[in-house]
């Protein structure tokens, strides 16, 4: 048992932490926010100097070779400081796509673009009546000699605008609840029949519409096995939110801090608010959110090389309902601890609270992911 | 980073289990299944073959009669007997006043007390809250004034936990009434329970049961000797003892067997035509306490390594109020289930007794007649030890600098 860093962890954090606090103070993401994409284009770069772009692949492959634990200390510095870029879309999806159901030819042809920051991808699951199961499928694929065409609508892709890439599931056999016949598919955006409507997200990104109408897949771009990809897809999802609780540790450490700095900098009836005794307790309160969140992330990470899927699932379920409640809970006592300056987007607390409120709307809510640890017997065998 | 136990850690959880299935008699392990207090017979004849095995005071070095165990050891071993369920060392002697005494007090009190601390043969009870000194608990006026050779306690003590048990008790008393702020001039006095002037008066709490006491003192003579250090320097002892063991505030093991229990019974009890279990409403609210439980182990455990790799050394840390804090809310809930799967029995009494082998089937069956009776009696889990708003000040004070 033993929750202390490499000195190579240590190094990673520290130097992203560094080139963040250099270059992503909440004014210069406010920049950073203008541009049309949303996002750095320039901070993007920064990133694959600094390897978090090819992190998580092999180094064979031209990767960083980082696991789990270099992932969650990247996701938690990149939510402090409220990044934009698509790390999370191409880098953790994505990539965990390639490294779970690519061929080492494939990854070979498209980790190097990754790293280098030159390949984008997004993953295109939600369907407008799927919510969050990841087995509700109603985009087709059929075969068409040795490739496959694509018919459906996936909504709310993460900057799937943006992408070079899209990892798209699409069912080839059985009913649209069926856990069995979905497979996952890596599409060029530019494939005639994909169209995209992109739109803004409430944190302040971009996602998309993507519509496939007779959009042809070679038989190379098939990730993993056509027939049963549910499992790939579940894996990769649980290393999504493995990242996603370490992230909204980060976020809401951030909030956080600027709720501490104004507790005691405001001063209503000649004292500062933070001597209030009400509000002492309710930041005692978001301090234990805030570290049971921690706990969680951390046992997200040491829990994804579980071997049994059932188990792993249950964990990040576990985590998920955990990290959800809390991000809710911090991000509504931060906001009102500030009063009216909360709520407005010229301070970096509201940003805090869109940015937990996307994270907790994303691969399930706490009640969804509290209801499937429930159902399939909680953490603790009687 | 890793959450794995080494090989030799999980051995040693392996001797500590097997030894307790060996060693732990069934009716005791009822017992406490049950959510009693074992007796006083069952607990003193535990604590004496936790003493052979040299188990007895898992906290303490070497030197000192103790196993010389490693902080993940000592939480191993917690949570071990937690689980089973099996009574912890008598707490008062192993973990509050043994080490005040290592560390504050004179080589012959080491040499009188210790021992008897190790094996059992003495009980102790605390002596802190006063009916005017609760949070505030340095404002307490219990007097210890000194003649001669002696001093001479006048004062009440209050919540007194086991005191008509204990041989005897350690108290805060005020020596100097004139000191110019209110922590200096107290001192920590080891006081024998069958000295003349003392009387202990039960007090029964909200569950019916007898566990605490108010205990006076009047004109109590009580030697020099038995001060431990400095007489104006006994508040030190206390924030020692007081942040003492602070990750067994947790109680993870406890809840964890409380769970399995709880789980059991909802799937034995039927509601609405099926088994209590399959109700989601139910499930859920299970559930959620069992991922609030799983990051309180998470927390505990960064704290336990912390102590680890500090090796002994000791400074505050903002996780022992909230381990104190998270582990009774978490007790709570449980708790509050337990008396939504007891349902209509709810308003059953428990018999004095688990019901062990008994003849007549039982009318209630006795989970149920206990889970109103621990609902309540477990109120004092965030009230003892600090109120959870005495630790919430704390984190805020101490550790968000508010």
């Amino acid at each position: 048992m033993d929750f202390d860093l490499s000195e190579e962890q240590r190094l990673l954090r520290a130097s992203l932490t560094r080139l963040l606090a250099d270059r992503y103070g909440f004014e210069q993401r406010k920049a950073y926010a203008r541009d049309p994409d949303g996002w750095s284009r320039a901070m993007w770069a920064a990133y694959a100097e600094l390897g978090i772009l090819g992190l998580p692949f092999a180094e064979a492959e031209g990767g960083f070779g980082g696991g789990a634990v270099e992932t969650m200390l990247v996701a938690e510095a990149l939510g402090e400081a409220l990044t934009l870029e698509p790390w999370f879309a191409t880098v953790v999806l994505g990539g965990g796509f390639l490294r779970h159901g690519a061929s080492a030819d494939r990854r070979a042809s498209l980790v190097p673009s990754i790293a280098d920051g030159t390949l984008l991808l997004a993953f295109a699951q939600t369907e407008a009546q799927s919510r969050w199961d990841l087995h509700d499928v109603a985009t087709t694929a059929k075969r068409d000699g040795d490739g496959w065409v694509l018919e459906g609508r996936k909504v709310v892709v993460l900057h799937g605008d943006a992408a070079d890439r899209l990892v798209v599931t699409a069912r080839t056999s059985g009913d649209r609840r069926d856990c069995t016949g979905i497979g996952v598919f890596l599409v060029d955006a530019t494939t005639a029949g994909l169209t995209r409507r992109g739109h803004r997200t409430n944190d302040g990104r971009r996602a998309a519409e993507v519509t496939l109408s007779g959009v042809r897949v070679a038989a190379e771009d098939v990730l993993g096995d056509p027939g049963d990809g549910l499992p790939l897809i579940e894996r990769v999802v649980d290393e999504a939110i493995a990242a996603l609780a370490a992230e909204a540790v980060g976020v809401m450490t951030a909030a956080q801090k600027l709720t501490l700095d104004y507790l005691k900098m405001r001063k209503q009836f000649g004292v500062p608010i933070g001597s209030f005794q009400v509000l002492q307790h309710r930041a005692a309160d978001i301090m234990m959110a805030i570290e049971q969140s921690r706990s969680m992330a951390m046992y997200a990470a040491m829990s994804l090389d579980e071997p049994d899927a059932a188990e792993r699932s249950r964990a990040m379920s576990a985590v998920k309902a955990q990290i959800g409640r809390a991000a809710k809970f911090v991000a509504e006592e931060t906001v009102q601890l500030h009063g009216g300056i909360g709520i407005t987007m010229e301070y970096a607390v509201a940003h805090c609270m869109a940015r937990l409120g996307a994270i907790e709307a994303m691969f399930g809510n706490a009640e969804f992911h509290l209801r499937r640890l429930a159902d399939t017997g909680g953490l603790i065998a009687a | 980073m890793d959450l794995r136990f080494t090989a030799e850690e999980r051995a040693f959880r392996t001797e500590v289990r097997d030894f307790i299935d060996r060693t732990l008699p069934d009716e005791t392990r009822a017992r406490m299944a049950s959510g009693r207090t074992p007796t006083k017979q069952q607990w003193g004849w535990w604590h004496g073959r936790l003493y052979e095995q040299g188990w007895s005071v898992p906290d303490w070095a070497k030197e000192h009669g103790g196993p010389g165990w490693t902080p993940v050891q000592r939480y191993i071993f917690r949570e071990e007997l937690q689980q089973a369920p099996a009574p912890q060392p008598q707490q008062f002697g192993t973990m509050m006043v043994g080490p005040v005494i290592i560390a504050f007090g004179s080589e012959a009190q080491k040499r009188r007390f210790l021992p008897g601390i190790r094996s059992g043969a003495e009980w102790w009870c605390q002596g802190f809250s006063e009916p005017g000194a609760g949070s505030d608990l340095a404002s307490l006026k219990t007097s210890a004034r000194r003649v001669d050779d002696h001093y001479i306690v006048n004062g009440q003590k209050t919540w007194t936990t086991l005191a008509h048990w204990a041989d005897w008790i350690f108290a805060l008393v005020r020596t100097d009434p004139a000191a110019p702020k209110k922590q200096e001039g107290i001192g920590f006095l080891l006081i024998d329970m069958k000295s003349p002037g003392i009387t202990v008066r039960p007090i029964v709490t909200i569950d019916g049961e007898h566990e605490i006491n108010e205990v006076f003192f009047d004109d109590v003579k009580v030697p020099v000797e038995n001060m431990v250090g400095d007489e104006r320097r006994g508040w030190d002892c206390a924030k020692f003892l007081l942040s003492n063991e602070r990750t067994g505030q947790a109680r993870v093991g406890m809840s964890k067997e409380r769970i399995r229990r709880l789980k059991r019974i909802a799937s034995e009890t039927p509601a609405g035509g099926r088994p209590l279990i399959e109700d989601i409403r139910f499930r859920e609210r299970l559930a959620a306490v069992e991922v609030e439980l799983k990051a309180l182990e998470i927390t505990t455990m960064r704290v336990v390594a912390a102590e680890q790799k500090a090796l002994g050394a000791r400074k505050p840390d903002p996780a022992s109020s909230l381990l104190k804090v998270k582990g009774s809310e978490i007790l709570q809930s449980i708790s509050a289930l337990m008396v939504e799967a007891a349902g209509p029995y709810g308003i059953a009494a428990p018999m004095e007794e688990a019901p062990e082998g008994a003849n007549e089937p039982e009318i209630v069956p006795d989970w149920a007649a206990m889970a109103q009776p621990i609902w309540m009696n477990w109120r004092k889990l965030s009230i003892y030890g600090g109120t959870n708003e005495i630790q919430r000040n704390i984190m805020a004070k101490a550790f968000l600098g508010l």
